[in-house]
């Protein structure tokens, strides 16, 4: 099977110029990824690790100061192959929303607030569907029907709609092409609890019904345990584990993530986690070797002077740690 | 039966919607609650977006005005105080927590001297020598130094630190209740126990009540004693913590309770 996305190598710095002294801030680090057609592959880790970055460069929105230094993004759309960062803008704008969409965080964001939604529709959508204006709106109208929302949902400004009705029009707009990959950057951790539910089974119906491809990032595990088929979990801008989610919440082999599924807060658990000492690394400045050896509870000499490799430890589980892995000290050295 | 630390009986606060026929809309309908003397306690607050627990919080530090019912804090009736000694006098009992640390910092300033300023109006600190002794161990208290922050702006500091900096200004005041509006949820997964914990701690040692507003139901069982489950302004069920949040009643704490995503559940949706 192709890879609907596959990711390799990929470097994209922040360069930054203080008092004139260039800096790089390595927000994406040699990632190396794929995501299989008809999956929703979770992306998870703290805030500042690197994950919106990391899809921004996927999807091909970089703008200065960000800088892809190396690596590649292919895309394998409908048989065909795209390098995204050999082929030039005419090629990205041909793919976009018509095989490539994105769901924001904000979906206030996305919506223009003095424009009716229906506006919003044929901004995003008319030019790629390509079809009069009265199927257009037939297609618009059965597409909004799989996320619960009615006709008249098209005759109102973003304004009077709750917040959990305009993240259902975000999604509705990111998916009404079919694309094959949609990119979903936290779309439900402005909502309260019971929006979100609700919104969450949403993107699991569409994405069923449509076969897509779906990366989807959050901070949440709890939603990761509910929503994905495979998880990768960042820290300071490098993969350091990838594996089936449910494999991954019952056997988690890099102390990170161990930490990350142990401190989760749950209802009838009453005994208590230690945090970890110190705080996630400056990406201007990361420590050698593993960038988690100063905070890691395994540390190793090792540690601080070779970074580990994202290696199989189980078929389809992939994890960078040399206290898990001792076969990955060898072949780094 | 003493006085409760904080007594609040029918409180309700309405605002204009505007329009032509002046219509109200009531953020906080007829709540009541207490906060018992006897002992510190943490009550949490629960409910979800648009359900008063803002408005709520505001009203109990007194910067919103109820508009009808009481608030009382120990003798004290919220409505009586006029002047500045009053309100200071207030504020010395009563901090607030809030839940950006981002923007309750101003950028611009440094964090030290959120402390130093704290431990001048609220902990007779007159000297510098006695604002930095202040500071410094309210920061020891939660874990944090006063070597650590001295000097350093709010985008220096991760979220949680910077969190824990807004804990530590609050208890420079050596406060009896700390009023904490969804201190966590702007906080990473997995600093969010350790946050959370604080509380407990705070609690236990320092013995400080603490009024926790939240809507993630898996914190408010592990910390607090008490809960109150809010909708539209309305109380709709409140009781011990543990037994209430184990066995909701009403249908919306039942709708609120299943909705939370468990991780162990790896039920698909």
């Amino acid at each position: 099977m192709t890879a609907v996305v596959a990711v390799r190598g990929l470097r994209a710095y922040y360069q930054t110029s203080q008092f004139g002294v260039e800096r790089d801030v390595r927000a994406v680090d040699d990632v190396s990824l794929d995501v299989q057609p008809d999956e929703i592959y979770g992306l998870a880790g703290e805030s500042s690790c690197g994950k919106s970055t990391l899809i921004k460069t996927i999807a091909g929105a970089i703008r200065p100061p960000l800088k892809v230094r190396g690596g590649s993004v292919v895309f394998n759309f409908a048989g065909r192959s795209l390098n995204l960062y050999e082929s030039g803008p005419e090629a990205l704008a041909a793919i976009r929303w018509k095989h490539l969409s994105y769901v924001m965080q904000g979906s206030m964001g996305v919506l223009n607030p003095v424009r009716r939604i229906r506006h919003s529709f044929v901004d995003f959508a008319w030019r790629h569907i390509a079809q009069p204006r009265a199927e257009f709106e037939a297609i618009v109208v059965a597409h909004l029907g799989r996320v619960h929302l009615g006709p008249e949902v098209l005759d109102a400004y973003p304004h009077e709609l709750s917040g959990g009705m305009r993240q259902r029009v975000a999604i509705a707009l990111a998916t009404v092409c079919k694309p094959e990959l949609i990119i979903a950057d936290e779309p439900t951790t402005a909502l309260d609890v019971i929006v979100q539910k609700g919104v969450l089974g949403m993107i699991r119906e569409v994405q069923r019904e449509l076969k897509s491809s779906l990366i989807f990032v959050t901070h949440d595990m709890a939603v990761h345990a509910n929503l994905c088929d495979r998880l990768g979990v960042m820290y300071a801008g490098r993969l350091i584990e990838e594996g089936a989610t449910q494999e991954l919440f019952s056997r988690p082999r890099h102390p990170y993530t161990t930490h990350l599924i142990a401190s989760l807060p749950r209802i009838g658990r009453t005994s208590t986690v230690k945090p970890l000492v110190g705080a996630p690394p400056n990406l201007a400045d990361p420590p050698p070797g593993c960038r988690f050896h100063p905070r890691c509870p395994l540390a190793m000499a090792v540690c601080k002077e070779q970074t580990p490799a994202l290696v199989d430890v189980a078929p389809g589980h992939r994890v960078a740690c040399f206290a898990v892995n001792p076969i990955a000290v060898v072949t780094a050295a | 039966m003493s006085t409760p630390l904080l007594q609040v009986s029918h409180v309700v606060r309405t605002y204009a919607k505007g329009g032509v026929f002046g219509q109200s809309a009531r953020a906080v309908d007829d709540v009541s609650f207490d906060v018992a003397a006897d002992g510190p306690e943490i009550l949490a607050i629960i409910g979800e977006s648009g359900s008063g627990k803002t408005t709520l919080a505001r009203m109990i530090l007194g910067t919103v005005r109820a508009s009808a019912g009481s608030i009382r804090f120990k003798d004290l009736d919220l409505a009586d105080v006029r002047s500045r000694r009053q309100r200071l006098a207030f504020m010395r009992q009563v901090q607030p927590i809030f839940q950006n640390p981002f923007e309750a910092f101003n950028p611009l300033k440094r964090l030290d001297r959120y402390l130093f300023m704290t431990a001048r109006h609220f902990a007779d600190a007159r000297s510098d020598e006695a604002a930095q002794a202040g500071a410094d161990t309210a920061l020891r208290q939660v874990g944090l130094s006063l070597a650590e922050v001295k000097g350093r702006f709010p985008h220096e500091l991760s979220g949680g630190q910077l969190q824990r900096v807004a804990i530590a200004r609050a208890l420079i005041a050596a406060p009896a209740l700390l009023v904490a509006d969804e201190p966590v949820s702007m906080v990473d997964a997995s600093l969010r126990t350790a946050i959370v914990e604080l509380f407990r701690t705070l609690r236990d040692e320092l013995g400080v009540s603490i009024v926790y507003i939240t809507h993630d139901l898996a914190t408010a069982w592990s910390i607090s004693d008490r809960v109150v489950i809010m909708r539209r302004g309305v109380v709709v069920e409140s009781g011990p913590a543990r037994s209430t949040l184990d066995h909701p009643q009403h249908p919306y704490s039942i709708e609120l309770k299943s909705a939370v995503l468990s991780p162990d559940a790896l039920s698909p949706l």
